[in-house]
């Protein structure tokens, strides 16, 4: 750095220079201070610290694991448990309350709308949307159209024991009751054809006759959807006068495939999975999306 | 800290030694301040207690805000998100108040820096007022500058390791108080100063002293002028923003040129020949808290705090010349002396200070308004994403909202939510439907979050987006918020 030989310094000053120039301005060759020094030695020694203290030298099958014992798993686990710590105030409110008591409690609701939402998106998302939209063949949660029903007992229900899951106590346990396929069950293409002209006008008033399809919808379809068509939340047979967006689609082709080859959607049991607050607190979530009765 | 930006040619310092000057690190040169008496004196005394006194018991001081609201005139609620400051309770998202007020000190000390310089490092920085109280101790403890240099060089004697004792326990108990006063603004004062004594303060307490107590300790104790000198950004920003209307402190070097002894200079007086006022008596350099000699121009180690002043006016005093050979000066007139015209006096108002007093106005009188006019409730609006819009069994039109409602006050209020925009719309609050408005209740100093419908009926077709508004009414004090939003449909 300091050019030896020729000690060049600066003449207002009295400091040498480094004898760098660049047009004409020369550098000042200004000592620092000893003790920036002894600084930077004590930051060496504070960093072998961390190879005593901390996981440090990859060796074949492992590592040094450092005298604390401290995993980046370990830390997140620690900051998990401190979560569960903070929340177990509201969490054992709503393991204690009835859900009809959570709703009625606006900071109660408030924290199980939010607990709820986080648990939907860990769980429920996929099939049923981040704001429970739905899609073709999963259930917009935001509308009013319930196949299981929609008050806050039926949805923490239907969550927890699902729908033709298999689980006893589930809607349908075996899928027996599901939308047959009428084709095979005696209904010729024709009879489809009109029946499902029938259903479709329900939404969409038409001119034409649908009187013969209307028959046959009396004969076969009303034991489970009604006579007027409103639907039985029991069998999870859909109110097919509703105006809200159709699982399926509620254009007359797809009323057509429908009937003829039978729908069976299916939502699991979730009570063996999740803990009874996350269940109450995703029933309070889903009513709130709008969806419920 | 040679990079001074004017020296007499004929610089008094011996050039340093080459062997010397090629080290690339060197030895800190000890400085032993001596205690000095005088008007600059007496206004850093005034500001080390007055700033102190106001550091160590804010704190303390009672703002009754209502039941179950902290009572602690100044405080930095973090568990809460709240700042306390008398009547004003800033919450998070209003943190442009603090930007504001950050911005006011800024633009306070370019206004100081432009009118007399380093100001703000002479008198005002905790660095400057806690050494000065550190060298306090170390004087009552070890004695004057003479003194204690004299006992640094010779070996230790029970008497100066008492003495040294009692120093450094005394530097530590104000150390010791100083993190303590900082924690008391971060909790009840009262409350943790209690809890503190009987070892029940939570442990972050106890560990914020601990540093607060170690950094004043070495710094004020230890490091001292090599904070100024080499830890220290602003002094270099400082410099980027003085210029020569600026005071600074300086030494007139026409009054005091040639320097020499006052017996020599009488002499050379009664024979008629020019002779400075300068006595080279070297008080102005024992009493500098920095080590600099402003004799030889204006210096980055100089922080201004005017000591030296107090030391020269002292001798001129006593010596019978006129006081001011050392004083505040601008570059100006340092030049204007130089080729012999008479000195100017200091221009306050120019356009550089009448920029930053515009400015400080203007974000002053900005923050004033927003402050007494900002509402103490609030509304916010989130639309749902997924489903934009819903339609319902009947053919009616249902939009989802999440709306938060503030109460900024310290008791609970009953609010008033209504739609504008939307005639036909109808407002529904989990379960609760209303065409007209929904009672919303919010505890004192709390927020409620409320999951909001909007229905419009099958008959009624509105456009694909119709601009709303949600409208949140205090009907005792007639105060509103509202918040502008849509409604969407197919």
């Amino acid at each position: 750095m300091v050019d030896h030989t020729h000690q060049d310094i600066d003449a207002a000053t009295g400091t040498p220079t480094t004898g760098h120039e660049w047009d004409g301005i020369k550098e000042l060759n200004t000592p620092l201070p000893r003790w920036w020094l002894w600084l930077f030695y004590a930051c060496i020694v504070w960093a072998f610290g961390y190879w005593i203290f901390y996981p440090a030298i990859p060796l074949p099958g492992g590592h040094t694991p450092g005298i604390l014992g401290w995993t980046s798993r370990g830390a997140v686990n620690a900051d998990v448990q401190d979560l569960v710590r903070q929340r177990a105030e509201f969490v054992s409110k709503i393991e204690k309350a009835s859900l009809q008591e959570i709703s009625a409690d606006p900071k109660l609701a408030e924290f199980a709308r939010a607990y709820g939402r986080s648990a939907f998106g860990n769980n429920c998302a996929p099939c049923h949307g981040s704001g429970g939209q739905g899609a073709v063949g999963y259930p917009n949660l935001a509308g009013d159209r319930w196949l299981w029903g929609g008050s806050l007992d039926q949805i923490a229900a239907t969550i927890t024991h699902g729908a033709r899951s298999g689980d006893p106590e589930g809607h349908d346990p075996t899928g027996a009751a599901g939308m047959p396929a009428w084709s095979k069950m005696g209904l010729s293409s024709q009879q489809i054809e009109e029946v499902a002209a029938y259903v479709a006008s329900l939404v969409n008033p038409t001119n034409a006759d649908v009187s013969a399809g209307q028959k046959i919808f009396a004969e076969n379809c009303a034991a489970c959807h009604g006579e007027n068509a409103k639907g039985n939340a029991e069998m999870g047979a859909p109110d097919l006068t509703s105006k809200s967006k159709w699982l399926y689609g509620s254009d007359k082709a797809t009323i057509v495939e429908t009937v003829a080859n039978g729908r069976a959607g299916q939502m699991p049991a979730w009570g063996a999975k999740l803990d009874p607050a996350t269940i109450k607190s995703l029933a309070i979530f889903v009513h709130s999306l709008g969806g419920g009765k | 800290m040679t990079l001074s930006v004017e020296k007499t040619p004929k610089a008094r310092h011996p050039l340093p030694e080459p062997e010397e000057s090629d080290a690339l690190y060197e030895a800190r040169k000890q400085i032993y301040p001596q205690s000095v008496s005088g008007t600059f004196r007496n206004i850093k005394w005034g500001l080390l207690v007055g700033g102190m006194l106001l550091y160590y018991f804010l704190p303390f001081v009672r703002w009754d805000r209502g039941p179950d609201q902290p009572g602690q005139a100044v405080l930095i609620d973090l568990a809460n998100g709240r700042f306390y400051f008398f009547g004003i309770a800033i919450w998070p998202q209003e943190v442009y108040y603090i930007t504001g007020l950050l911005i006011l000190a800024a633009f306070t000390l370019f206004l100081m820096n432009a009118l007399a310089g380093r100001v703000w490092c002479g008198y005002l920085c905790p660095q400057t007022v806690w050494t000065d109280l550190y060298l306090l101790i170390e004087r009552w403890t070890q004695g004057e500058r003479r003194e204690r240099m004299k006992k640094a060089g010779l070996p230790w004697t029970p008497r100066t390791l008492a003495e040294a004792g009692a120093k450094h326990a005394l530097w530590l108990l104000v150390a010791w108080w100083t993190g303590g006063a900082w924690v008391l603004y971060f909790a009840d004062a009262p409350t943790l100063v209690k809890q503190l004594a009987t070892f029940d303060a939570p442990a972050q307490a106890y560990i914020w002293i601990g540093i607060f107590t170690a950094t004043t300790y070495v710094l004020a104790g230890f490091a001292r002028e090599q904070v100024c000198l080499y830890m220290c950004p602003w002094p270099r920003i400082q410099a980027a923003l003085t210029d020569e209307w600026a005071l600074n402190v300086t030494y007139r070097v026409d009054r005091g040129e040639p320097r020499g002894s006052f017996k020599k200079a009488r002499l050379l007086r009664e024979a008629g020949q020019p002779a400075g006022d300068c006595v080279d008596c070297n008080q102005c350099v024992v009493v500098c808290p920095t080590g600099v000699d402003i004799r030889n121009g204006l210096d980055m180690g100089c922080i201004q705090c005017g000591l030296c002043i107090d030391a020269c006016d002292s001798v001129m005093t006593r010596i019978g010349r006129p006081k001011g050979l050392i004083g505040y000066d601008t570059d100006l007139n340092v030049d204007r002396r130089a080729q012999g015209l008479a000195a100017l006096k200091p221009r306050v108002f120019r356009a550089r200070t009448i920029a930053y007093m515009v400015l400080i106005l203007g974000v002053a009188a900005a923050m004033g308004y927003s402050l007494a006019t900002r509402h103490t409730l609030g509304v916010d609006v989130m639309h749902d994403r997924n489903p934009i819009y819903v339609a319902l069994s009947d053919g009616s039109l249902r939009n989802g909202y999440t709306i938060r409602a503030l109460n900024k006050t310290g008791s609970a209020r009953d609010f008033k939510l209504t739609l504008d925009g939307l005639p036909r719309g109808q407002l529904e609050v989990l379960g609760r439907k209303s065409s007209g408005a929904l009672d919303v209740r919010v505890e004192a100093d709390q927020t409620l979050e409320l999951r909001v419908m909007v229905t419009t009926p099958p008959d009624a077709t509105p456009p694909q987006s119709t601009p709303i508004k949600f409208v949140l009414t205090d009907p005792k004090t007639g105060e509103q918020a509202s918040r502008a939003d849509f409604f969407k449909g197919p």
